[in-house]
């Protein structure tokens, strides 16, 4: 169980370019952070270091768990929630057969796939084709992951984006009781997020 | 000591001197050894035709010396991250592949007279054929990849790869030469290869590694500097 | 684990992928005649070397999907933030490829074989050789297909990559077929041809892996 994130002085560059250097930033166990900045800052590319997918130029990212460190691998592959721009769903099976591979996949069980559905409105969809579904309807089965498969730390980039007024609020309270269970919020927006959280700049 | 092999400027003030004392070395070896080779006797077997073997023997033991150097380069570019030793990849593939065709090419005008056709499947030449492959692929990787350290690191992947199944190919192709015996028998060189031809042979050789290490000097030297360049042209477009 | 590989041979049994292996392997059969002469004399002498070539090419064919597909949309990052080991996720998906086509291809195979001239009694070894070399097959051309991640030009670069790691496979099972045909030693080739497909099985992941993450970053 991760209950902090630290990540000091990191430095990340995309090709020749140099995204950001002398990155810190602390993260404790029921806390979120927002991260804004301009297009192409760097906000993808950090939330991507923090998941272990792209190697930083220099600096670290150290897990802790109740002050003993958690190894990296071990946090990325057991502890760590990441929804990106893209949703990995195959688009010839059924919205069911992917959220249940992916509950699955992440540590969670079949009940809890279920329950999630059951939260998020999602029972009509279910025997859908993935290629049927609207880019909300997308959002909403990676969120049902999220909450069927128990991790500490989510990762999201952009998550509300193809959401309406609703259905974020929602995402607030979904984001509400993740925090209070001690979870972490790192989300990089473009607008405010439903829940209390620190801003931070990237690319400043 | 072996600063010049991770930094690129020390690397550049090794090479500046280096690079035109090999070259000049590979030329009066190759000068003196293809004067030694075409003064000695014709082999009794083998004719004039012997006086291809000096160029071709090298090249296709050349051949496979790239490709080592090209697997090591890589292999210290993808475990010590180092841009340098991925330029000496990239840049010894195209080296190491022109010698593989020159082996080929003067492997078959070494055979036309012998064997009277142009091409014959036997294992060294067809071992030859697979390498030439190898680097094709490694060069088509290289040129199909736009990001160039995700290039370089999947090249260097490749070259790991293609370095440690070379050996299970070469063994392979010489089964099968063997299983098809009917085809005609080719008498490898360097087998009892007479005393008079020793001293061309050799200085043959260490003309071409004199040549290779040259060329591939000059070439890395040409990454360092267009790399440098692009980073000034991007700086500069801001 | 399990879980997992249950889930990839899934997602590549539906979709038509071992018709569309067995189809292209048929078409390339049937052209074989075509471009060399119906001589049952001539045919029956390339036959059980073309049957193995067609497997080695008819592999190539659904190994552009193989990882392009989740990169392309994401699932590749979710399967790296899994509970298992990317190479196990690599090796779990070249193991689906092989049960899906390989398989199917190794029952056609002998069928083909037997089509173009070989003598029946070849079938079992053809089916054999088929699955085994299907092995290494799927994964050296994982590796192939997890190098040209995110490059431009798919299937055609795999195929060059991958190519020439074919040599040792065709060489052996083609080998020990004719062998076994010839009245001579064909356990030998066999034996080889397993020892390099457990070698590639054993040692592909790790390559295949690691590519993935370089696409990745």
């Amino acid at each position: 169980m991760i209950t902090s994130l630290a990540i000091d002085r990191l430095a990340v560059s995309r090709g020749d370019r140099v995204l950001f250097s002398g990155l810190s930033l602390n993260l404790a166990a029921g806390q979120a952070v927002a991260l804004v900045g301009a297009n192409g800052a760097g906000k993808t590319s950090l939330l991507r270091v923090i998941a272990g997918l792209i190697r930083p130029e220099a600096g670290e990212v150290v897990f802790t768990d109740a002050a003993d460190p958690v190894a990296p691998e071990d946090a990325r592959s057991r502890d760590l929630h990441m929804i990106g721009h893209q949703d990995g769903l195959k688009t010839g099976r059924t919205a069911w057969e992917e959220l249940l591979f992916q509950v699955l996949w992440t540590g969670g069980s079949r009940a809890s796939a279920e329950a999630a559905c059951q939260r998020l409105d999602l029972r009509r969809l279910l025997d859908l084709e993935v290629r049927k579904l609207s880019a909300g309807q997308r959002r909403r089965l990676a969120l049902a992951r999220l909450i069927a498969s128990p991790r500490s730390l989510w990762l999201l980039d952009e998550p509300l984006a193809p959401l309406d007024a609703e259905r974020r609020a929602f995402a607030g309270v979904l984001m509400r009781e993740h925090l209070d269970a001690g979870g972490l919020i790192v989300a990089a927006v473009h607008d405010p997020l439903p829940v209390e959280a620190r801003l931070f700049e990237v690319g400043a | 000591m072996f600063a010049f092999l991770y930094n690129p400027d020390r690397f550049m003030a090794f090479s500046r001197w280096a690079a035109p004392l090999f070259g000049a070395i590979a030329a009066v070896l190759a000068v003196v050894g293809l004067w030694l080779d075409f003064a000695a006797p014709p082999d009794y077997q083998q004719g004039y035709t012997i006086h291809v073997m000096f160029i071709h023997v090298p090249a296709s033991m050349m051949s496979l010396f790239v490709y080592l150097c090209l697997a090591v380069a890589s292999f210290l570019g993808l475990v010590f991250r180092q841009p340098l030793a991925d330029a000496a990849a990239r840049a010894a593939a195209p080296l190491g592949a022109g010698l593989t065709l020159l082996a080929l090419v003067t492997g078959s005008l070494w055979g036309k007279p012998m064997w009277g056709t142009w091409w014959v499947w036997d294992a060294r030449l067809t071992s030859e054929l697979v390498l030439l492959l190898f680097y094709l692929g490694y060069m088509a990787l290289q040129a199909a990849i736009d990001d160039e350290a995700r290039a370089a690191r999947a090249c260097a992947i490749l070259a790991l790869v293609g370095v440690v199944n070379l050996p299970i190919v070469v063994f392979s192709v010489d089964w099968w030469n063997t299983l098809h015996q009917g085809s005609t028998l080719f008498a490898p060189s360097g087998q009892g290869l007479a005393p008079v031809y020793v001293p061309p042979f050799l200085i043959m050789i260490v003309a071409y590694l004199g040549a290779f290490g040259a060329l591939w000097l000059v070439r890395i030297r040409a990454e360092v500097w267009r790399r440098r360049a692009n980073v000034l042209a991007v700086r500069a477009a801001r | 684990m399990v879980l997992m590989r249950r889930e990839l041979a899934l997602s590549w049994g539906r979709g038509g992928g071992p018709m569309l292996a067995v189809a292209f392997y048929a078409a390339m059969a049937t052209l074989l005649p075509l471009a060399t002469g119906p001589a049952p004399s001539q045919l029956a002498v390339v036959a059980p070397g073309s049957a193995w070539l067609a497997l080695a090419l008819a592999s190539l064919l659904s190994l552009e999907r193989l990882f392009e597909r989740d990169y392309e949309d994401g699932a590749l990052d979710l399967l790296a933030l899994g509970p298992a080991p990317l190479e196990l996720v690599a090796a779990a998906k070249c193991l689906a490829q092989w049960i899906t086509t390989a398989a199917p291809l190794a029952l056609a195979a002998p069928v083909a074989a037997v089509a173009l001239g070989a003598s029946t009694a070849l079938m079992p070894l053809i089916c054999i050789t088929a699955l085994i070399g299907g092995l290494g097959f799927c994964f050296c051309g994982g590796i192939g297909a997890a190098l040209s991640l995110g490059s431009r030009r798919g299937g055609l670069l795999i195929a060059v990559i991958v190519l020439p790691l074919f040599a040792p496979p065709v060489i052996f099972g083609a080998g020990a077929i004719e062998a076994y045909a010839g009245g001579l030693d064909w356990r030998t080739p066999l034996l080889f041809l397993c020892a390099y497909s457990l070698a590639t099985a054993g040692l592909g992941p790790f390559a295949m892996a690691a590519a993935c993450r370089n696409a990745l970053s």
